[in-house]
């Protein structure tokens, strides 16, 4: 007895609609995967433009005193950048992905609640677009003042009114507050949908690792962000009001912003990366032909990782001058955080270990985030030694590690998903070998910088610096990391023209083109908006594994 | 299968008000934080002892009204429509009357000249009581929407649960307020 059913059979009417009925759609849409995809492009759009922004940095210090920007625009730069890669890039691109898969997974029709997702998402948008606006509109009634330009974790008293005027900060504030908003109202909805809307059959323990890692990625962003919007409506009382919540003229803590800063901010690092946990633990079983080793424990893992996170903020804040007490916890913490980490690039290698392995592109990917993050790990575990980190804090040894977490842990695996579920989002195949181009060549200029940018930092080149003197040991150091941002920008525009190609006359996919397991690759690509034409009846963690293997299903091991 | 009738999962409402009310309470922990770490820390005066009388009143009005919300949703559960509408009229009344002994304790204030500006202690003071006076205003607002919508006949036994939902939210803006009571008036006096 199949408990899988084709959709095929019932076909969407082709759309015939002008442009703007089409704009209308998209307006209008409540569609978790439409919506989804919307996350999606969305971000990618931010993570170009502020890819860009950080190839201007690049070039500004490719070179000693190069006058490419004046210091005030580098410092807008970087701020926007940064505040771009965080809010308008990682969380959303990684909203969409849940949006899309996470109903698909767990055989429901739609999100728990289809309008608030859509609310989420237009809140997100138009937060998003105030960042951008603070260029024109920064100016305010002051006559001072564009983009932001405090850095993206803003310290105080920087972003009092004195010291910050014009309304660039402010347009900075409201973009992390509506967009936080939008982020917090997703994780509602994910956690309603995932412990309320699974198929019949699909208990916590039969739940796809992805959607576990969702609920505790929602979860974790229902105790972090708020945190940040917390401090965030302070700020706007300081600078509106008259407050003096971070004024350190009327008594009021420049530590304090820090502290409600990285309360949020640490496990921020989490809410970015879990989800690139999710997708290595969805690709790597399907191209080692093995299911995941250890999938209790893996679950386990990222909820210990979920709690020990809320408890590591202040490693960032060492040089600030903490009690030894203080300083003592947060470097315990933070090397505690790294064992659940450890298991779970421990479990990785398991599942590889004796695959059956395909080298196909997601899985190239998967390989890199696995390599590179645990260099990340690594340092991280360095800069958790106190006074190491007082020698290294504010360099580019630490701009090179978080970068190593970011671009060569999250964006690595991105892609890989990007190249993974494509297929299952558009009906058509991703070329293999611009895939094949555009890994080696991310690759390769992803360590040209971020490897080169360690040793600059610790020869103490200090971070957020728009030039530097000659004679001090650095040029080779970042002649090298800028001449790598032109192999990352290579590797990128590949991927473009690569979903340019396949929209246009890619291969058709098929509705399992992977030989998968998980029910997203059960109903038809695209999906129906309706998702499964009957609700889907699972009795293991593979349910595609039974559907396909009916003597040797795997509800018997279980 | 037999799994598709005995398939029982929890409500997705319930799950939802529970995440609100979780990450609503990250975001007060922040502002008490707030408070208590700037607690004696104002340059100038007036200090929370010269100028705070603790609200004994409101506080009572507003806790009862969590009996109140209670008996409501516990009469729409019987089907006792009647009943629910003058408990939950009680509640918005009650609901008011906090909102007004607010309103009374800001004007005597500000005419004693403590602002938001004053010092720390009127910055985390309207802050953190304004916070949670948000809070009482937005469940007031939601309350007579529900009470429109029930004197025009529509809201009946099954929405029993909706109801409840939203009763979920008053009880944690009642309990929001016994820490804000306990900071504000007792800790920091």
């Amino acid at each position: 007895m199949s408990t899988i059913e084709h959709d095929a059979v019932i076909e969407r009417p082709e759309s015939e609609v002008s442009g703007l009925g089409r704009l209308h759609e998209l307006v209008t849409t409540v569609d978790h995967k439409r919506l989804g995809l919307m996350y999606i492009g969305s971000a990618l759009l931010f993570f170009v433009v502020a890819g860009l922004q950080a190839a201007v940095i690049r070039l500004q210090l490719a070179v000693p005193n190069a006058g490419i920007v004046p210091p005030q625009v580098f410092n807008r730069l970087m701020t926007v950048h940064g505040t771009s890669m965080v809010f308008l890039f990682g969380m959303p691109i990684l909203t969409g992905f849940f949006n899309y898969l996470v109903p698909l997974m767990i055989g429901a029709r739609d999100l728990a609640f289809p309008r608030l997702n859509a609310f989420g998402f237009w809140l997100w948008l138009f937060g998003s677009c105030l960042l951008y606006y603070s260029y024109v509109g920064g100016e305010g009634l002051y006559g001072a003042g564009s983009a932001p330009d405090v850095g993206w974790f803003a310290y105080a008293p920087l972003t009092e009114r004195p010291f910050s005027p014009g309304n660039g900060t402010d347009y900075w504030i409201l973009c992390i507050l509506l967009t936080s908003v939008g982020s917090t109202a997703t994780a509602i909805n994910l956690i309603a949908s995932i412990v309320g809307m699974r198929c019949p059959g699909m208990t916590l323990r039969k739940m796809p690792v992805l959607v576990w890692l969702a609920l505790i990625w929602s979860s974790m962003i229902l105790v972090a962000l708020s945190p940040l919007s917390a401090a965030q409506v302070m700020l706007l009382l300081d600078r509106f009001l008259g407050a003096h919540f971070f004024d350190t003229q009327a008594g009021g803590s420049a530590v304090l912003w820090q502290h409600f800063f990285w309360i949020f901010g640490h496990p921020e690092v989490y809410i970015l990366v879990i989800p690139g946990f999710a997708f290595a633990s969805e690709i790597i079983p399907v191209f080692s032909r093995k299911v995941i080793f250890g999938y209790e424990v893996m679950v386990a893992a990222t909820c210990a990782i979920g709690f020990i996170s809320v408890s590591v903020w202040a490693h960032h804040m060492f040089s600030v001058g903490m009690t030894p007490a203080g300083n003592v916890f947060f470097a315990t913490s933070t090397m505690l955080v790294g064992v659940p980490t450890g298991i779970k690039i421990f479990n990785w290698l398991a599942t590889i270990w004796g695959g059956k392995l395909r080298f196909r592109t997601p899985m190239l990917f998967c390989l890199g985030f696995l390599f590179q993050f645990l260099i990340a790990g690594l340092t991280g575990i360095m800069l958790a030694v106190v006074p190491f980190d007082w020698q290294l804090t504010d360099t580019y040894f630490v701009v090179a590690h978080f970068h190593y977490v970011l671009i060569g842990g999250l964006a690595f695996t991105i892609f890989g998903a990007i190249y993974y579920w494509f297929p299952k989002a558009t009906g058509r195949m991703l070329s293999e070998t611009l895939g094949l181009w555009h890994f080696w060549l991310f690759l390769i200029g992803f360590h040209l910088t971020f490897d080169t940018l360690h040793f600059a930092g610790m020869l103490g080149m200090p971070r957020r610096i728009y030039t530097y003197q000659p004679g001090r040991g650095l040029e080779a150091y970042n002649l090298v990391a800028s001449i790598g941002v032109l192999f990352q920008a290579a590797g990128v525009l590949v991927l473009v023209i690569n979903v340019i190609r396949s929209l246009r006359s890619g291969a058709p996919a098929g509705d399992d083109p992977w030989d998968a397991w998980t029910l997203e690759w059960s109903t038809s690509s695209p999906p129906p908006e309706y998702n499964f034409a009957t609700v889907p009846v699972v009795q293991s963690r593979r349910p595609l594994w039974d559907a396909k293997h009916p003597e040797d299903p795997d509800w018997r091991y279980e | 299968m037999s799994t598709t009738e005995a398939w029982e999962i929890p409500s997705r409402g319930r799950m939802a008000m529970l995440g609100l009310i979780v990450t609503e309470s990250a975001f007060f922990a922040i502002f008490v934080v707030a408070y208590l770490f700037y607690i004696g820390k104002s340059l100038s005066g007036p200090t929370p002892r010269d100028v705070l009388e603790p609200p004994i009143g409101g506080s009572i009005a507003l806790l009862s009204s969590s009996i109140t919300v209670a008996l409501a949703v516990r009469a729409l559960r019987g089907g006792r429509v009647r009943a629910f509408r003058a408990w939950w009229l009680t509640t918005l009344a009650l609901g008011l009357a906090f909102l007004i002994g607010t309103a009374r304790e800001w004007e005597r204030l500000i005419a004693r000249g403590v602002t938001i500006r004053t010092n720390l202690f009127g910055t985390t003071y309207y802050a953190l009581v304004g916070l949670h006076a948000a809070h009482v205003t937005i469940g007031l607002i939601l309350i007579s929407l529900v009470l429109a919508f029930a004197l025009r006949g529509y809201v009946a036994a099954p929405e029993a649960e909706r109801t409840e939902l939203l009763s979920w939210y008053w009880h944690f803006v009642d309990g929001v307020w016994v820490v804000v009571f306990t900071t504000v008036y007792v800790i920091g006096r």
